[in-house]
């Protein structure tokens, strides 16, 4: 068992650790805790030591994905799952989440590379600032849009907020002044990149920088994995923290019953607001973790059946107006999403048999199924796999 | 309290017109007329829900009038819904624990920063809740989904949540209707009860005659949108001009 076999370990503790501590839910918290990470370090440990290295790093960028779509599972289930407000707009925030991390993270383009890549500034910014700035950003665009929007009811929001997302999505693919046009915004960094290179990371003391000796640029994906299962966490932990509480009870009975808040004396729009903001601030951090993992992002990835669509099916299937729910759904659809691939694959000489064109238009049937799966939810488990609880404020 | 030529018209239909009475401290005021005489819409503007086109409303000597619901209830003002407007997945307990005003915790940063203070203070409305559950006796009730419970139950939790409010002026909208005898027997109790021992004023929409010759004093009488009569139940009850909204000309005519 070599370092980096335990430091691999170590970074993939976080998700596996949150998901024993999920199962361990009938212990008192600080056994349990301490347990979910003993336990999930263990897990961890095994699964580095004897899985396979391809279906290994398979996994870890299936993690990192699903993270990332958590976050903006749980940004809707805010404005969604507890204060019913109807955003099918999440493209929106996401995309404007992403561009402006990559903005304040790259440098501006300089000599020949100026002739072909143009983008409104470039910080050269450390990642975290990155993904506080999309936060910031994605809230401000909420803000804006929220003054009109926000009085509309449920359906004329959801028509509102698809079309912010649309108009988003076209700014962003024809002016080039702003995030280099139709052309894909390159060379976004890489948080920590330079434990996987050699010499390590230079600010870093000699021992710990040690431990990262054994590794190489193929085993980025541990460290990511580790910062993008760290965001979730730190979201999930604020949420729980908001939700259970007098704010979140206020936004749950705007949900049921809006006039009766009102007659008890609370601001109905501000809280509105206050969750519509809150929510658009998780996506553009969303947002932000999609940027540094891809390194190159360019309008297309912010289509509404990516971006908006899969969002949705994510938060009804796990559970709206639960916050595990909503991490559970994220890491479920995007198994189902991706695991069509093979489906379609395996069924291809079947395809065959019924018509000669149709194993090439295999892949479109993964949209048949997922909405077929999303049919079914609403039939079969409207509430989802995990429901809201009954008690949902802090017993007094 | 009181009203001043309040009007409110939707599209043609003048709803409430040029409207005048007044609610004095520690009574309870009766509202009655014939259905589509503009109580409720009266309610409305009162409360903050409609906006009057014309007139004034003054609550304790202050204009509280076009001012947003919340606002109002602030002022010591609150009211309930002739249809209950639960908040139905949550419990009956959380319900209540939702009106106190100023909570800590209705601010997002307390919870995040102050979870200490926000406990203690939950507690306590907790306890204010379960007291308020303990006099209308839906104790046994309290843990439950307010959507589970049953009509005359949810009429029980509007007034319960007008009270956690603490305050001194209360609009009721049909407390006792598709209310049982026995219950309503009971709202009527309770109502009286509040005034006696809390001091809080009511003014109460109700269509059941024997809940509004017994327990109000004075009685103001709608019809279509502008007040008919006022006075003590006795000479309502025997004024034609109300029978006649009531019954028509010629049933008033024969008791006349």
């Amino acid at each position: 068992m070599t370092t980096t076999t335990l430091v691999k370990a170590f970074l993939l503790t976080v998700p596996v650790a949150f998901l024993a501590t999920q199962l361990l839910r009938s212990l008192p918290l600080l056994p349990r805790i301490l347990l979910g990470i003993v336990a999930g370090f263990g897990v961890a440990l095994a699964a580095v030591l004897w899985v396979p290295s391809g279906i290994m790093s398979y996994l870890v960028s299936f993690v990192i994905m699903a993270s990332i779509y958590a976050v903006l599972t749980l940004g809707l289930n805010v404005q969604w799952g507890y204060t019913g407000l109807f955003n099918i707009g999440i493209a929106a925030f996401f995309a404007v989440g992403a561009f402006t991390s990559a903005l304040f993270t790259t440098a501006p383009p300089s000599g020949a590379l100026a002739a072909f890549s143009q983008q409104l500034f470039g910080f050269g910014a450390p990642f975290l600032v990155g993904l506080i700035a999309a936060g910031i950003v994605s809230g401000l665009l909420a803000l804006l849009i929220a003054g009109p929007t926000l009085r509309l009811r449920e359906d004329y929001l959801a028509i509102a907020t698809i079309g912010i997302a649309e108009v988003t999505r076209l700014v962003f693919q024809n002016e080039r002044w702003l995030a280099n046009g139709p052309q894909p915004m390159r060379g976004i960094p890489q948080p920590l990149h330079c434990l996987v290179e050699n010499p390590v990371c230079s600010w870093l003391p000699g021992p710990i920088a040690g431990l990262f000796d054994g590794f190489t640029a193929r085993d980025y994906t541990f460290v990511y994995l580790f910062i993008a299962s760290l965001v979730v966490l730190v979201v999930y932990i604020v949420l729980e923290r908001a939700i259970r509480s007098p704010w979140g009870r206020v936004l749950r009975a705007i949900r049921e019953e809006e006039s009766s808040v009102a007659m008890s004396g609370k601001n109905v729009a501000a809280f509105r607001m206050q969750s519509f903001i809150l929510g658009a601030i998780i996506m553009g951090m969303g947002g932000s973790l999609y940027a540094h993992y891809m390194v190159s992002i360019d309008y297309s990835h912010f289509d509404p059946l990516y971006a908006t669509f899969l969002v949705w099916v994510m938060l009804m299937l796990g559970g709206s107006g639960n916050n595990r729910g909503a991490i559970l759904g994220a890491f479920l659809i995007w198994g189902v999403w991706t695991g069509t691939t093979f489906i379609i694959d395996l069924a291809r000489p079947a395809l065959a048999a019924i018509s000669s064109d149709l194993p090439a238009r295999g892949p479109y049937l993964r949209y048949l199924l997922v909405g077929l799966l999303l049919l079914l939810i609403l039939l079969y488990r409207p509430k989802g796999v995990i429901p809201e609880e009954k008690y949902v404020s802090q017993p007094g | 309290m009181s009203v001043q030529s309040l009007g409110k018209s939707f599209g043609g239909l003048k709803a409430v017109n040029d409207c005048s009475f007044e609610v004095r401290r520690g009574t309870i005021t009766g509202l009655i007329g014939p259905n589509g005489a503009g109580k409720t819409t009266m309610f409305g503007l009162i409360s903050g829900f409609h906006r009057p086109d014309t007139g004034r409303v003054y609550f304790k000597g202050k204009d509280i009038t076009g001012l947003a619901p919340h606002v109002i209830f602030r002022h010591g003002l609150s009211r309930t819904f002739q249809i209950p407007r639960e908040h139905k997945s949550m419990t009956v307990v959380e319900n209540l624990m939702l009106v106190p005003a100023n909570q800590l915790g209705e601010r997002i940063w307390n919870p995040l920063l102050r979870p200490g203070a926000v406990r203690n203070q939950e507690r306590d409305i907790r306890r204010q809740a379960m007291e308020v559950l303990d006099f209308l006796d839906l104790t046994h009730v309290a843990e439950e989904f307010a959507g589970n419970l049953s009509g005359g139950q949810k009429k029980l939790l509007e007034l319960a949540r007008t009270l956690m409010a603490k305050p001194e002026l209360v609009l009721l909208d049909e407390p006792a209707a598709g209310v049982n005898p026995t219950l309503m027997g009971k709202i009527r109790e309770k109502i009286d009860q509040l005034r006696d021992e809390m001091g809080i004023t009511f003014l109460l929409i109700e269509h059941d005659m024997n809940l509004v010759m017994g327990l109000c004093n004075p009685v103001v009488v709608m019809n279509q949108g502008t007040r008919l009569a006022y006075g003590p139940p006795e000479s309502v009850r025997t004024n034609p001009l109300v029978l006649e909204a009531y019954l028509g000309g010629q049933y008033a005519a024969a008791e006349g």
